[in-house]
């Protein structure tokens, strides 16, 4: 072989080994490190093994059912957001129209609410709802209606969904109607020759053509609703009571309110160990979404030969079957 | 199963208070015998697939009616007219089987289920899309795709009519042979009007039984592929059928014979009433002149290269400004790089301004 063997070449990918390294890898272990201590002040630290995981999974301790109520609202967060932000993302993206200078003005309309910082939307809506000069809180209140999202749980979790959805439901409004562009004008043209009603073309043609992008809307819309902190850290923070504590905001009560570093490090390890699984499961599912088109699109030159030659070697092999 | 009358039809893009010059497809009132076989013939941007697009309902034309079997369908949506069309690209719906797919129309109807398993059966026998019936469309090779497009038309028996727009693009070239005659042989069993629109001139001489020819969002003739050949009543005709198309020149005519630089062609038949101020030209068909040693009494032209078909050759010429192609017979070689040209002259015809004269006998 005349490859030439030069390890020197180790030295270039260095710099990129120390950069990771102080950036990443040893704040890291630094907080695997505090996950395995407890601490109780003057930089000293005392061993704790697992135990702080074995807690954080227990929900008779302290640490463990604030944990997992927390998990249980972020869940039951993300499930209601979907649930109302891809249909009527899906909708939107429908009603909007397909030329035309309104499209530019559509497009830009959707995207400001994506354009504002997070905590600037937290204030936005923490203003908005206010009972005594928030627009939204004085009207309902005025028209009868007793909204206080301090003091009411369920006022505080309608508040946060809604201005979620007001926040995110462009994005997958935007990212459907690129699935609606991307359709040939053709297929509604020979929807309507075949006579197909207006719910069975959004069957036959517009969601199926929209299913990729709605996987990556699923995917985005709720991997940043698992990791939410700062708008209803600033609309409710947390409260009335723990009712809007998500387990990021969770965390930062644990890891800076309490100072508890080997609880809070065992905790962002175990998000972040979560949000890495649910990751690799979306990313799987999509990966072998494309590789079974690919897999078809390979397919399509080699199926002809066989379509006329196929059947007569499948019935010549049937007598041997017979035999076996 | 219907006859298309087409009176006065017309349209333009931009209303009808738009110049004429500039609609897109220019008054036309012709009929298509049910039953036949039709080709829509021209290059891109005649016109041709807007008139297509009028006909299955797609778009409403500004002006003009449009008669199946005489009814005025005119205003009636794509949906209610009994058409069907066959797309550029195949459009088959992703997630059904192809049996689905066949049977789709049919559900949008509500036809009754019995109805609709055995006509997709019936279908799926004639397009030998039968081994495929259950399974995902999606899988399927282009030229299989684009047969379920048609079955989905054909499914239907109420249909007046099948209208194809370029459906062979995306095949290839081997299976479009297979599926060309595939629709050449469903025409003759099922007595289905088709009108079939494209650019190739080999498909639609191949297919139709009468070729349909558009140039600049007009009808310029309408004819049987011999007719086309024979009897151009366009410039643009012969030029556009045929390879290599038709030769036209400039000429001066008077009684029976045509001046090219003061040589004198001779025709067959006699034209004393071309009208006075047109732009004169004469067509003559490459394989009806014919290339010999130059010669006292014969137009001469510089050759300027010889093409080889195989069974036949062409002498590609220049004589002035003009370029002419003439048949080189058998041993034709040239010693200085000229050759004198022969018409024959019953295959010599006259235009006025690109339109057609008919001589006196």
């Amino acid at each position: 072989m005349d490859k030439t063997v030069n390890q020197k070449a180790w030295f270039l990918v260095l710099p990129v080994f120390l950069v990771v390294a102080f950036s990443a890898v040893l704040p890291l272990m630094t907080v695997v490190n505090y996950s395995m201590q407890d601490t109780f002040g003057n930089n000293q630290f005392f061993w704790n093994g697992v135990g702080w995981f074995k807690e954080l999974l227990d929900p008779s301790t302290d640490l463990g059912g604030r944990f997992l109520a927390s998990l249980g609202r972020n869940l039951f967060f993300s499930m209601v957001i979907l649930a109302i932000e891809v249909p009527l993302g899906i909708v939107v993206a429908l009603s909007m129209p397909r030329q035309g200078w309104t499209v530019a003005a559509c497009l830009v309309i959707l995207a400001l609410p994506l354009l504002i910082p997070w905590n600037v939307v937290g204030t936005i809506w923490q203003i908005f709802g206010r009972p005594d000069i928030g627009l939204l809180g004085y009207v309902l209140n005025a028209i009868g209606i007793d909204y206080n999202y301090v003091s009411n749980e369920i006022d505080a979790w309608v508040t946060v969904i809604v201005m979620d959805v007001w926040h995110w439901t462009s994005l997958v409004a935007l990212l459907c109607y690129a699935g609606l562009k991307s359709i040939p004008e053709a297929y509604y043209q020979a929807a309507q020759i075949d006579g197909a009603s207006r719910w069975a073309v959004f069957k036959a043609i517009q969601l199926p053509k929209m299913n990729r992008v709605l996987l990556i809307a699923v995917l985005l819309r709720f991997m940043d609703s698992f990791m939410i902190y700062t708008e209803p850290f600033v609309v409710t923070g947390g409260g009335p009571g723990n009712s809007t504590t998500f387990v990021s905001i969770e965390l930062v009560k644990i890891a800076l309110g309490q100072f508890d570093l080997g609880k809070a490090a065992a905790l962002s390890l175990v998000y972040n160990l979560i949000i890495l699984i649910v990751c690799w499961i979306f990313y799987t599912v999509m990966t072998n979404a494309g590789v079974e088109r690919k897999v078809q699109a390979e397919s399509e030159p080699a199926a002809k030969p066989k379509s006329s030659a196929a059947l007569k070697p499948a019935t010549a092999l049937k007598p041997k079957e017979g035999v076996a | 199963m219907a006859r298309i009358d087409l009176v006065d039809l017309a349209h333009s893009y931009g209303g009808n208070a738009a110049p004429q010059e500039s609609f897109a497809l220019k008054p036309v009132t012709m009929t298509w015998r049910q039953g036949g076989a039709y080709a829509l013939l021209g290059p891109s941007g005649c016109g041709k697939t807007t008139l297509l697009n009028v006909i299955s309902g797609i778009i409403t034309p500004s002006r003009g009616k449009i008669l199946f079997d005489g009814v005025d369908i005119t205003p009636l949506s794509t949906q209610k007219r009994n058409i069907a069309q066959v797309f550029q690209f195949p459009v088959i719906y992703d997630t059904m089987t192809v049996g689905q797919n066949l049977a789709f129309p049919l559900k949008n109807r509500g036809v009754p289920k019995a109805d609709i398993d055995r006509r997709v059966a019936e279908i799926g026998r004639l397009l030998d899309l039968e081994p495929y019936l259950n399974r995902k469309a999606t899988r399927l090779t282009a030229d299989a795709k684009q047969k379920i497009s048609l079955g989905r038309g054909l499914v239907r028996n109420d249909v007046a009519a099948v209208l194809f727009d370029e459906p062979l693009t995306v095949i290839d070239p081997e299976l479009k042979w297979q599926l060309r005659s595939k629709l050449k042989a469903l025409h003759r069993e099922l007595d289905l009007t088709m009108i079939y629109v494209t650019h190739d001139q080999t498909e639609a001489l191949t297919f139709a039984d009468t070729v349909v020819v558009m140039h600049d969002g007009r009808v310029v003739q309408s004819g049987t592929p011999a007719e086309l050949f024979d009897k151009p009543a366009h410039t643009f005709v012969g030029y556009f059928i045929g390879s290599p198309g038709m030769n036209i020149l400039p000429a001066e005519v008077r009684g029976r014979e045509a001046r090219i630089d003061g040589h004198v062609i001779a025709l067959n038949r006699s034209y004393d009433s071309i009208p006075a101020g047109a732009k004169i030209e004469i067509g003559v068909r490459p394989e009806f002149v014919e290339a010999v040693a130059p010669g006292p009494g014969l137009l001469t032209a510089r050759i300027e290269r010889i093409d080889d078909l195989g069974r036949i050759r062409f002498a590609r010429t220049r004589l002035g400004e003009a370029k002419l192609a003439a048949r080189a017979p058998a041993g034709f070689t040239s010693s200085d790089g000229t050759a004198g040209l022969k018409f024959d002259p019953s295959h010599v015809h006259v235009y006025a301004d690109s339109l057609l004269v008919e001589g006196a006998a």
